[in-house]
């Protein structure tokens, strides 16, 4: 955890919001640095602790196996899966001409 | 290392190694999606469906749906992690792997990270087609169960003009297991019959039907070289990895071309791996070459972290012997079986294996007793022919295995002749009656009968076009007689038994 | 009788006794809101056609079960297969739903009638209902001031009688600390007591749906009918819904309520919450419970934990929003796929859930994990340990459920920080999946209006039947249940 005087940079942010797909401009990047800062300088309180050899919860329930069945039911009404699409083709999706491969899997 | 004249380095005095490991992506053929119950386009009953139809709001990514795990998906893979000699993880999670793009509906993945659900296993694979071949043997990293991503279209289907792209997400969602090899392959033949022999053993494993077209099974070899010099140094090679192959050939072309590539690109430019140098590539199957895509892997940052919409997968002692006990025997011991116990010529009982339906229709006639070699005899010449004829496989012609089981003893016993076999075989796809029945409704039981014969005889050799055939027989002509035989068999309507029918001619006119 | 202002079982009864029709109740209910919902904002949208046709059917015997007439608020952040689902942001100004959220069926199938959908913080992220897109609700004991959040519809529109109760979530204090500044009970369930299908995510391993009631019997009928495990949601628990989940009047034999000094910050109390945590601390002893002193440690890392793990998971649960399949998509020309992304978002999203998605996305990226998320899951980890060994002590833990009252439309609006920092006596116990329940504790005046105080009391997990028979017993000892803003 950083000690600096101020944990996130105007780049941090930048490189942040191109991660999260948001567009931001100059002004914004400027204030959501100092808004993020502060509250990263709060959350550094947690680098007080030794949390040495405790185990991580990722999730409170202490559930496991929840599994379903292989039945396939019929698939959804395809217009009711299109409705809310703010734009598309016959029976696509539609997005402006995507070029190469972008996708990761 | 030694000197090979196919070296692409040879040329230029070098010795070159290539290094190549796969990543496989099968696709599984659960009834429904991994996390909802639409239906998957993976599965037979729906990979024709049309666009936008296997959907719920699940598979959308609609707000407020979650995620429910296929059991079906997870025994899958257990047993293709079985199969695959693999050690199964106890427990294992779900991890969220994120990246924008417009056919994944939720803009991240729900992968296993840090816990695949196989891992550390392998197999031998042949290295040559030689009778006794030399094996090596390939490690598996790994084995992990991910959702597939939908697709991204550039033209309507048919090929209709759009002036956009077009997502359609009966894929998205679809079982998808990453099977990661180590980097144990030095040739493109190794890396092919291991593709290979990973497809026979999910298409026998029933978790695919394993059709590449289909984009059931696609690969990602990642490839480079090792390049030694006159003075003896070595230089390592920039990793490329090619994405989305879907044919042997593809992979076969991909590996051949990067090693090539890789050797005269590394002579103009002398980049050698470093951190972050892996970059991706795609093969153009008509030029046969690969191209670069995005040159610097490291542009990514998938920010994963266990998926909160989800529980830990636990497998443990008594479901893990549940699968383990319902694996069916795999292809390299069925091959054994066949050969050395059931005594088929190798290539007989590869061209069963090259189905499991047929391999499995094959056990099933020997189960119902019937003689191994004779049965390999008939499905191979007979029965395969009209499996071909319908495009289908052994077990959906009708059929049943006692029903063929019945005929191959009624041919080893010689109640119906050879020639009868077919016709009967097509009487017993279409009726439930037993063959034995059903020849003799159908008059194809082998006649022996003296009286019969001597008649049926007696008419071919009195026929004036056969009678260049009964002079050559005379004159001892051995050959000549077949057309005799086949004269009787004509006009007995198969009924004839043809050893007795030759002794009969030979009886008559060597008498 | 005025059917607005009595209690939901109140109202239940007179429609089951036919004292009134479910027509006319539903009318008295659509009168308040025409009345007082453009000055309070507490509704979205109200479902007015589709209430009284509902209400007919209950008339007509052909709609019945344990809320059969019973008008309820449900906050726009549950799907719903009619009118819009818009969890307050442009985002999705126009999402209509295909389907109903599991928990908002529960109770159509148990009879309710849903008289509409309320504001709340922009996709549940706040705590004064003051990020909506489409205008906040405000708080009905002083329309100048914030009603909390981020439940803040539904909390309005229960403290104002402009239903007989309502639903919210909570992901670390959206529907306690909002019932706490507008006067009414508001309960956050264990996790994985109510279905989360249809529930929009904001934080998936923080998020409840839970009620606000006028009385903690109300409550608890509105608990026993969302509860139970959901096929669709794989964090829904298999734990059987006890029998006597709404039999509230039943005693806690032998009660011990634990106080713990870190919940006790009283140099940050206002001393009217002060005074009603201390004086409901002396009612509990002076009804025979053994008071305890409990040690928890670790509350004072619960909002830097809870701003890690609440972020990291909503910047992943809001990925989806692209502007492709659904959702906002800007009008702006975009040169590739990746601007028209970023543009879109940008355009649908408000402030602070831009600042939350960039915080938990840094929180996750590559070299900051460990630090960030994977210590923060250690010490939730630490959280819920301090926890689990104070119930080895105690029945409920009593404390504050807000530092103050109800602030000042505007005065924290541009510092996360300090609004962050009202969570305090509520992030926790989301964080370890245990129940909370607030209760009304009287008012305070404050510039010369009166202004509810909450107190709080925290139960175990899966033991929500004996947090509302502790809830009960302080409810039945004072009169604050009823108190109701002038309006």
């Amino acid at each position: 955890m950083s000690n600096q005087a101020q944990p996130i940079s105007e780049d941090d942010v930048r490189h942040v919001a191109k991660l999260a797909r948001l567009t931001l401009n100059d002004e914004q990047v400027h204030h959501f640095t100092d808004q993020l800062g502060a509250v990263l300088g709060y959350i550094a309180q947690l680098g007080e602790l030794d949390v040495e050899g405790v185990e991580p919860l990722a999730h409170p329930l202490d559930l496991v196996n929840v599994l379903r069945e292989d039945v396939a039911q019929p698939g959804a009404d395809r217009d009711a899966m299109l409705a809310n699409a703010p734009d598309r083709q016959d029976a696509f999706f539609k997005v402006p001409k995507v070029l190469g491969d972008g996708g990761g899997a | 290392m030694t000197t090979d004249p196919h070296d692409p380095g040879a040329a230029h005095g070098l010795k070159t190694t290539l290094v190549v490991g796969l990543e496989i992506h099968v696709e599984l053929a659960t009834a429904s999606k991994m996390w909802t119950a639409a239906p998957n386009v993976a599965h037979p009953d729906h990979f024709d469906a049309e666009p936008n139809t296997l959907l719920s709001p699940v598979a959308v990514g609609l707000p407020g749906t979650l995620p429910v795990m296929n059991k079906a998906a997870v025994e899958m893979s257990v047993k293709v992690g079985l199969a695959l000699n693999c050690s199964i993880a106890k427990r294992s999670k779900w991890d969220r792997k994120s990246y924008y793009y417009p056919d994944l509906p939720k803009n991240y993945q729900i992968s296993q990270y840090d816990i695949p659900l196989c891992y550390d296993g392998g197999f031998e694979i042949p290295l040559s087609n030689d009778e006794e071949p030399e094996h090596k043997h390939i490690n598996i990293i790994r084995a992990h169960l991910e959702e597939d991503a939908g697709k991204l279209l550039h033209e309507l289907p048919g090929g209709g003009f759009s002036d956009g792209s077009l997502v359609d997400l009966n894929r998205a969602g679809t079982p998808l297991l990453e099977i990661v090899t180590a980097p144990d392959f030095r040739t493109a033949d190794e890396a092919v019959t291991f593709c290979n022999m990973l497809r026979d053993i999910c298409r026998h494993l029933g978790v695919t039907e394993g059709i590449m077209q289909r984009g059931h099974m696609r690969f990602e070899p990642n490839i480079n070289v090792i390049i030694e010099n006159k003075a003896g140094e070595t230089f390592k090679t920039p990793i490329v990895e090619v994405k989305n192959l879907n044919s042997f050939r593809a992979v076969h072309g991909a590996i051949i071309h990067e090693h090539t590539r890789q050797v005269e690109a590394w002579m103009v430019d002398g980049r050698v791996m470093g951190g972050g140098e892996k970059s991706t590539r795609g093969w153009d199957d008509a030029k046969e070459v690969t191209t670069l895509q995005r040159e610097k892997e490291d542009a990514h940052d998938y920010r994963y972290f266990p998926d909160p919409d989800l529980v830990e997968v636990v497998v443990d002692e008594a479901w893990l012997e549940e699968q383990r006990a319902a694996l069916p025997e795999l292809p390299a011991a069925k091959r054994k079986r066949y050969i050395d116990d059931l005594h088929l010529k190798p290539i007989d009982a590869d061209t069963l294996l090259a189905e499991p339906a047929n391999a499995a229709y094959f056990d099933a006639v020997i189960d119902a007793g019937a003689d191994s070699k004779r049965t390999g005899a008939f499905l191979l010449n007979t029965a395969m022919k009209r499996a071909n004829e319908h495009n289908t496989t052994l077990d959906r012609l009708g059929a049943t295995p006692q029903q063929t089981a019945g005929l191959v003893a009624m041919l080893a016993n010689d109640k119906i002749s050879s020639s009868a076999a077919e016709p009967l075989f097509g009487y017993c796809c279409e009726s439930d009656e037993t063959p034995e029945k059903l020849a003799e409704h159908h008059g194809l039981i082998q006649v022996s009968d003296d009286g019969a014969l001597d008649a049926w005889v007696d008419e071919v050799i009195a026929n004036p076009k056969l009678a260049q055939a009964v002079e050559d027989v005379k004159a001892g002509k051995g050959k000549a007689i077949g057309a005799l035989v086949g004269a009787v068999m004509k006009l007995s309507k198969g009924q004839a038994n043809p050893k007795a029918v030759s002794a009969k001619i030979n009886e008559k006119l060597s008498g | 009788m005025d059917v607005t202002n009595t209690t939901m079982l109140g109202v239940r009864d007179a429609v089951a006794s036919k004292e009134v029709s479910a027509v006319e109740v539903t009318r008295a209910y659509l009168d308040r809101i025409e009345k007082h919902n453009e000055a309070l904002g507490a509704y979205l949208e109200v479902h007015d056609e589709r209430a009284l046709q509902r209400a007919a059917d209950v008339d007509k015997g052909q709609l019945t079960g344990p809320l059969a007439g019973v008008p309820i608020a449900v906050k726009d952040l549950f799907c719903t297969s009619y009118g819009k689902t818009t969890a307050s942001s442009r985002m999705l100004e126009n999402y209509r739903s295909p389907f109903t959220a599991t928990a908002v069926q529960r109770l159509e199938d148990a009879g309710a009638i849903i008289l509409g959908k309320t504001s709340m913080d922009e996709y549940a992220m706040g705590s004064s209902c003051e990020t909506c897109a489409f205008g906040g609700a405000k708080n009905p004991w002083d329309p100048s001031r914030v009603p909390g959040g981020s439940s803040g519809g539904s909390a309005a529109a229960m403290a104002a009688d402009l239903c007989a109760a309502a639903i919210g979530s909570d992901t670390g204090g959206s529907i306690r600390q909002p019932a706490a500044l507008t006067g009414v009970v508001g309960m956050k369930p264990t996790y994985g007591r109510i279905s989360r299908y249809g529930m929009i995510a904001f934080a998936s391993s923080l998020d409840q749906c839970g009620p606000f009631a006028r009385t903690v019997a109300d409550a608890a009928l509105l608990l026993k009918v969302m509860s139970g495990v959901d096929p669709m949601d794989a964090t829904s628990a298999p734990v059987d819904v006890e029998p006597d989940l709404d039999e509230v009047e039943r005693e806690v034999k032998n009660l011990r309520i634990g106080v713990a000094k870190q919940y006790m910050l009283e140099g940050a109390n206002d001393p009217a919450v002060q005074q009603a945590t201390d004086d409901a601390i002396k009612f509990y002893e002076s009804q025979g419970a053994t008071i305890v002193e409990v040690d928890l440690p670790h509350t004072k890392y619960g909002i830097p934990v809870y701003y890690v793990v609440a972020t990291a998971e909503c910047s992943s649960n809001l990925a989806r929003y692209d502007g492709v399949h659904f959702g906002h998509r800007t009008a702006e020309p975009a040169n590739d796929i990746v601007e028209l992304f970023s543009k879109s978002r940008a355009e649908g999203f408000g402030d602070e859930v831009k600042r939350r998605i960039m915080l938990g996305t840094y929180a996750l990226s590559s070299g900051y994990y460990d630090a960030y998320y994977n210590r923060a899951l250690k010490v939730r980890r630490l959280i819920k340990n301090d926890f689990d060994a104070a119930f080895e002590q105690c029945d409920a833990i009593l404390c504050p459920t807000t530092t103050t009252p109800a602030f000042k439309i505007g005065e924290k609006a541009d510092d996360p920080l300090s609004m962050y920092l009202n969570d305090v006596y509520t992030v926790n116990a989301p964080l370890a999946g245990i129940a909370g329940i607030s209760l009304p504790a009287g008012t305070t005046e404050v510039d010369g209006k009166a202004l509810p105080v909450g107190v709080q009391l925290i139960g175990d997990a899966f033991a929500e039947a004996k947090l509302l028979r502790v809830a009960r017993l302080y409810e039945a000892g004072h009169d604050h249940w009823n108190l109701r803003p002038a309006l």
